[in-house]
């Protein structure tokens, strides 16, 4: 492998291994909230212990979020270092305000938050505890912000003088309508995620007959939380299918792998498989109506399909070829008003223009063969695409049966359904293969690009070696898999030990420095 | 659109908020790092390391956020520095990134369990990672004294023609351990002022009053390097303060002794130098004579004059090549476009303050002495 597909190979598993804990922190901070505030209200002991409980794993897990998250902040630095300064003066903007806003929220709260039960009254501690929830779920908003422009480039321009793109308009940066969708869509993920887990522990609990009181309350704020999450998560990944049409017409192509325009009413594929040779789905099954109505809002609209989407691009990297000329151009003569003239014209294609540049150096010397090439190489991989969705929305709709009947069980207090149980234990991989599979649709849905119709993810990374990059994959995969086996042995200890061993502890025991008259927290 | 400050204002307050985030980072999360650093020698059992542990428990986390922000921070404002110098410092920035995330982790966890191996193995992880981070730093910045080896092609595409063990060097050994030991003062000065009167605190006093020492001894042996080691660039010819951000356009030479230049020509700057000294000094005197408040405010104060030490002198650079000194990046080619300056200024100006406000209050629930008998009665400590 190269040095792009190692660095690329190096994102995927620290991102992925990095929302691995991200959506745990994003809905269990609100669940605490929601604990925390019941206690607050009712003065009941019963809700601090759940609180507490569900705190200790919240810490544990918080950990490595903030861990894994400082490899993310410098990763664009030191593996895409062309894209940092192509796009920084953009993209640089969110995460910084990211860092204002919501990292030293999350992280100067956090510390109260553990350390704060004695020092704090209840409505400041759970004052802190909400700007916890607050912290990580902003941290959320202004990464999706940034995300969100690498899906759909807004507000921003090419400067030839300065050779990398800028912003022209910070509030389309900040109000980019696939930002917006992709930050509720991925909150409510996150808590969906959190519901599944507390669900499935409690339920774990009342099998073994253990801690039934906090086990049955936690079970039931689970499964009322989780049930508005779920739903929440399949209508707005609706409202993502929405915008997609509007910016990535060719991501929706891809995900429904239709490769020639659906016409109106636009028919949704439930099930198939995708052959790329022929460029044809075999044993499609569709449902009329559906595609049309989520991506259009409309029963009159066709929606592309990717054959035309190639044309399209075709065309587009033909005045790319000639953005790419002013460019260079304008690059020894900044004041060559006729290179100026071309580049105001065909300047947004410029990014299609540099698609070339995988197969020779200039564009401008590009055959026919190779834009033919350069214009299919814009179809993402359209099998991962296509059965990553299915996975992804099959999970969303059943956790919204699991959460259904959960809640309804609760309501009616009828904790010894064993089925029930069995099904929310098991369900708890299912959030993680879902969000996994999601940023899998929405990552490599983006491909060939890095940021949307601007910059090809092959011209994005650093000048590395490939054995650096292989140091430092081999390097983060020993960390982060030692980091996990601690991580899962942790919880799942803490989860044995049951919501009161804390409570036992708290009474006092001599401590005279050595290890064996101190024992564990 | 007109704003209201004009490119080259905005790029000096950028290049000093800039210093305030570094510094931000080395007054906070500094006196964690030495903390670490200093843990398994000044505390010899478990009561004692949880008690160190805790003098700084609640408050790490958010300390760390001065690192996290400065790296956003620079993306930002100076997007070709970001490219450039974590590309460039490739494997050093993988040690660095994770010796820290081994220190969340082993605060959190060690406490978990009560098995010797376990809490001992987490200490040693603690030590890593606060003494690698503070030697690391200061190698860095050792060698962007020094000018690093990168140029750019037609494209900004940067190239690093270097190698990790090539980032090691006389001078730049001499910087990192400046780092370490400035950050071990600090470490031991908040000691003296969080720990409970007894052998932790004594033993950092001892530590933290040799750390101090070789602050300044190794403070002045870097300014012999900076003087006499053949160190320094000019930039030459027009200088365009509101030039584009285009380093491809930078006239820079390679100029012995030229990071004394602005110290010659605006004489002020040398109070820089000597808050580092008298702040070590303070810092000192402080902590042998258990002078708690002055002797923190000693080894913050020193930190501050070192680190604005090494800004002014190399102003307006930011990463000078040493390979092609005309890619080298100033204040005046490696900034942001104008506007987002304006407007991520105007963030700043909002949240800064508020950070600062709430943070404040974090220390002053905080407030007061760690102690091992308090470790029986609160559940929650470490």
């Amino acid at each position: 492998m190269d040095v792009v597909e190692l660095s690329r190979l190096q994102f995927a598993l620290t991102a992925m291994y990095h929302f691995l804990f991200v959506p745990l922190t994003l809905g269990l901070s609100f669940l605490l909230v929601i604990m925390e505030s019941v206690y607050v209200m009712t003065g009941r002991p019963i809700w601090r212990t759940i609180t507490r409980f569900w705190g200790t794993i919240f810490g544990i897990n918080f950990v490595l979020g903030v861990a894994t998250g400082l490899t993310m902040e410098f990763e664009f630095g030191t593996n895409w270092s062309y894209y940092s300064q192509y796009v920084g003066d953009v993209f640089g903007a969110p995460l910084a305000l990211e860092g204002l806003m919501a990292f030293f929220l999350e992280a100067t709260f956090v510390g109260l938050m553990f350390f704060g039960w004695q020092k704090l009254s209840k409505q400041a501690h759970l004052g802190v505890t909400f700007m916890v929830a607050l912290g990580s779920n902003l941290s959320a908003l202004w990464i999706l912000i940034a995300n969100g422009w690498m899906q759909a480039p807004v507000g921003a321009a090419f400067n030839p003088n300065t050779l990398r793109m800028e912003i022209t308009d910070f509030k389309a940066v900040i109000f980019n309508p696939v930002a917006q969708a992709k930050f509720v869509h991925t909150v409510s993920a996150g808590y969906v995620t959190a519901s599944v887990f507390v669900l499935g522990v409690s339920a774990l609990m009342l099998l073994w007959g253990k801690w039934p009181r906090v086990a049955k309350r936690s079970f039931t704020v689970a499964a009322a939380f989780g049930l508005a999450s779920a739903l929440s998560v399949v209508v707005l990944g609706d409202e993502s299918g929405y915008t997609l049409t509007d910016n990535q017409r060719m991501k929706l192509a891809g995900i429904e792998a239709m490769w020639h325009t659906e016409p109106a009413p636009a028919g949704l594929t439930l099930f198939g498989i995708p052959d790329l040779a022929t460029h044809t789905t075999r044993f499609a099954v569709k449902i009329p109506y559906v595609l049309g109505l989520i991506s259009t809002r409309s029963l009159d609209k066709p929606v592309a399909g990717i054959i035309p989407l190639v044309a399209e691009a075709r065309d587009r990297i033909a005045s790319g070829q000639i953005a790419y000329g002013a460019v260079e151009r304008l690059k020894v003569a900044p004041g060559d008003l006729t290179a100026r003239a071309a580049f105001a014209l065909h300047g947004r294609d410029l990014g299609y223009g540099l698609l070339l540049k995988r197969y020779v150096a200039d564009p401008r010397t590009a055959s026919s063969a190779m834009i033919d090439r350069a214009s299919w190489d814009t179809v993402p991989n359209v099998p991962v695409l296509f059965w990553a969705f299915r996975a992804m929305a099959g999970i969303g709709f059943l956790q919204i049966a699991v959460f259904g009947a959960a809640f309804i069980m609760a309501t009616m207090r009828r904790f010894d359904a064993k089925w029930l149980l069995w099904a929310a234990v098991a369900m708890i991989p299912l959030p993680w293969i879902a969000v996994e599979a999601g940023w899998a649709i929405s990552e490599l849905g983006r491909q060939p690009w890095s940021v949307d119709g601007v910059l090809p993810t092959f011209l994005a990374a650093s000048s590395l070696s490939v054995a650096q990059v292989w140091t430092t994959i081999v390097g983060f995969t020993l960390l982060y898999t030692a980091l996990a086996v601690v991580e899962i042995g942790l919880i799942v200890r803490v989860i044995q030990r049951g919501p009161y061993a804390k409570h036992e502890e708290a009474r006092p025991r001599p401590v005279i420095g050595s290890i064996a008259l101190a024992p564990a927290e | 659109m007109a704003l209201p400050l004009d490119y080259p204002t905005l790029r000096v307050i950028w290049w000093a908020l800039m210093g305030v985030l570094l510094i931000g980072f080395a007054l906070t999360d500094g006196f964690d790092l030495g903390v670490a650093s200093l843990l398994p020698f000044v505390a010899r059992n478990d009561g004692e390391r949880r008690m160190a542990i805790n003098t700084i428990s609640a408050t790490w986390e958010g300390n760390q956020v001065w690192f996290i922000l400065g790296g956003g921070a620079i993306f930002a404002a100076w997007p070709l520095v970001y490219a450039v110098s974590f590309s460039g410092f490739y494997l050093a920035m993988f040690a660095v990134l994770a010796a820290l995330i081994l220190r969340p982790v082993a605060f959190k966890y060690r406490s978990k369990r009560p098995s010797p191996v376990w809490r001992e193995s987490w200490d040693w992880a603690l030590f890593v990672g606060g003494f690698a981070p503070a030697l690391v730093f200061g190698v860095a910045v050792g060698n962007v004294l020094q000018g690093l080896p990168f140029s750019f092609d037609s494209d900004l595409r940067a190239a690093y023609h270097g190698s990790f063990l090539g980032l090691f060097t006389p001078f730049t050994l001499v910087c990192g351990l400046l780092s370490v030991a400035m950050l071990v003062t600090h470490g031991a000065a908040w000691l003296t002022m969080k720990a409970e009167r007894g052998a932790v605190r004594d033993r950092a006093r001892l530590i933290g009053t040799a750390a101090a020492l070789a602050a300044m001894a190794l403070f002045a042996v870097g300014y012999v390097f900076v003087a006499f080691g053949g160190l320094g660039f000019k930039l030459e010819g027009l200088i365009a303060p509101s030039g584009p951000s285009n380093p491809l356009r930078a006239l820079a030479v390679a100029a012995p002794g030229g990071w004394l230049t602005n110290f010659h020509t605006y004489p002020w700057m040398w109070t820089a130098p000597a808050l580092g000294f008298a702040g070590a000094a303070l810092a000192l005197i402080g902590i042998r004579s258990g002078w708690e408040f002055p002797a923190f405010a000693g080894s913050s104060l020193s930190a501050i004059g070192i680190i604005s030490t090494v800004g002014l002198s190399m102003f307006p650079f930011i990463l000078p090549s040493r390979l092609d000194p005309g890619s080298s990046l100033t204040v005046w080619n490696a900034s942001s476009s104008q506007s987002t300056l304006f407007t991520m200024l105007l963030a700043v100006v909002v949240f800064l303050p508020l950070i600062l406000i709430y943070t404040s209050w974090a220390y002053k629930v905080m407030f007061g002495r760690s102690s091992v008998a308090a470790l029986a009665t609160d559940p929650d400590l470490y």
